[in-house]
């Protein structure tokens, strides 16, 4: 294995696009290190790009936030700024690991490793985040929700690499929520899990209503019928009734010894549930 | 595999090793440099007795390459005691015996220390979620607890 530390994203691009063997960014390495370890993967090049420009900032950009790729939980988790626009975001960000995979582990980091469970990729589709990405033709954007393509796998293609992500500007009334089950209180990984983003009106009316769920399919997934059942209710039993009915069509998860396809479908219509009315109230809405 | 060449910063002492680029910084301090205060338990990031902290955060040892430490600022559970004077947090750990075979004890008190530093009065409930990534399989965690939490006053001079 080659340990690289380039000296510009053009560079890093190259290296990438030209390695014929396995290669892998090293972010937080809370995943590629355990599977280097397990002998899951075998990298012939580990490109890391920590060092680079912006990619350990946290810049307010047009009313919203650029977040470095190479930021860990735990300075997200310190930002207020970020904490206070996009509370969903952090909650997802901040439950990955144990304080010390906070001080290492990223949001891209979790994106890129294409777990379907990854536990801050729901919110960041419900709050419509954009990856930036760098490649040999230079930079695009990117919704968030269009990189993860199927377990371990994504959209990127050869020499692309993700620098920022960008959550978006806020309108008033505005609020996002994450919520995953787990058999234990820490430590553990997301059996079914939901995040739902929301925007009001100032009569308390959703105007926007975004939901995702996690660990119940290839991908996270937006269930865009999910979030139309929300628009234009104060979360009534008839508009909450028909929001749950449509995430539960989403859901086509595995059945293993973690959680059974009855048990994740049905849960994770129940934490949309209880998602969007923790959302509701941090958006201002009286319920 | 081509060696690399380290330069870094441990416990305050200008530090510089070779390591092999796949090299976890847990094995560089342990079987390099000679400080075995931290620990491997699992080499996974699961039990947090590799625990260190890097520029001030604290992180697993061997969730990071030697190769990441270039230009860090790395301390150990070798660096916390001043000379012969323990930090209060090793003193109260010993006088409340909040160890057994003591394996998971350095990678606690590093992560304990990191705590307060950043949070001096923390709650019982605060500490354990801190504390939930160091696994301890002798005490059942009461006493580990407690002592933070003795050594918390102290150092608070409360
Ligand atoms: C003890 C423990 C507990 C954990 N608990 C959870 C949990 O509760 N929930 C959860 O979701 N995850 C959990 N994880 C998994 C892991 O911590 C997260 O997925 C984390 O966010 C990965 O980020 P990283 O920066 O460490 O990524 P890395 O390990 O550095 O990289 C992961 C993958 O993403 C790619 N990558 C990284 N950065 C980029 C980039 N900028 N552009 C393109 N590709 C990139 C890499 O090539 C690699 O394939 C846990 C891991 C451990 C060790
Ligand atoms: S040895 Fe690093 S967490 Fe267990
Ligand atoms: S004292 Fe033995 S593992 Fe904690």
């Amino acid at each position: 294995m080659k340990y690289v530390k380039p000296e510009s994203f053009e560079v890093a691009s190259q290296l990438l696009q030209n390695e014929s063997g396995t290669s892998r960014i090293l972010a937080g390495g809370t995943d590629v290190l355990v599977q280097l370890k397990a002998e899951m993967v075998e990298p012939d090049l580990m490109v890391d790009l920590k060092h680079l420009p912006g990619m350990q900032d946290i810049t307010a950009e047009n009313g919203g936030y650029r977040i470095g790729a190479a930021v860990p939980g735990a300075v997200v988790g310190e930002h207020d700024g970020v904490k206070a626009m996009w509370p969903g975001v952090v909650e997802g960000l901040e439950l990955i690991g144990s304080t010390q995979v906070q001080g290492r582990a990223t949001m891209a980091g979790n994106l890129c490793n294409g777990s379907p469970a990854a536990d801050s990729v729901p919110a960041l589709v419900t709050a419509g985040a954009m990856a930036r990405v760098h490649g040999p033709d230079g930079a695009r954007d990117v919704p968030v929700a269009d990189i993860p393509q199927g377990p371990g796998k994504t959209n990127l293609s050869k020499g692309e690499f993700i620098t920022s992500i960008f959550l978006p500007a806020r309108p008033d009334h505005a609020g996002d929520a994450y919520l995953r089950f787990i058999p234990r209180t820490e430590m553990d990984i997301a059996v079914s899990s939901a995040a739902v983003s929301l925007v009001l009106d100032a009569a308390g009316t959703c105007r926007q209503a975004h939901v995702a769920v996690g660990a119940v399919a290839p991908t996270v997934r937006l269930v865009e019928k999910a979030g139309k059942a929300l628009e234009g209710s104060q979360l009534d039993s008839d508009a909450i009734a028909a929001m749950k009915t449509a995430v539960e069509a989403a859901c086509n998860p595995i059945d293993d010894k973690r959680g059974t396809i009855e048990f994740r479908t049905k849960t994770a219509a129940v934490l949309a549930e209880r998602a969007a009315r923790i959302a509701y109230s941090r958006a201002g809405g009286q319920s | 595999m081509k060696t690399i060449h380290v330069e870094t910063t441990i416990n305050g002492d200008a530090t510089e090793f070779l390591c092999a680029p796949d090299e976890s910084l847990l094995d560089v301090l342990r079987d390099r440099l000679g400080l075995t205060g931290a620990k491997e338990g699992c080499g996974t990031g699961d039990c947090g007795a590799c625990s260190v902290t890097v520029d001030g955060r604290l992180v697993c040892s061997c969730l990071m390459l030697g190769a990441e430490a270039q230009d860090a600022q790395i301390e150990t559970i070798e660096g916390m005691a001043d000379g012969e004077t323990l930090h209060p947090l090793q003193r109260v750990f010993l006088e409340e015996a909040a160890l057994q075979c003591g394996v998971c004890t350095p990678g606690i008190l590093v992560a304990a220390k990191a705590l307060l530093e950043k949070n001096p009065d923390p709650t019982d409930t605060e500490v354990r979620y801190w504390l939930a990534g160091n696994l301890c399989r002798c005490t059942g965690y009461d006493k580990i607890i407690k002592a933070v939490q003795t050594a918390a006053a102290e150092m608070r001079g409360a």
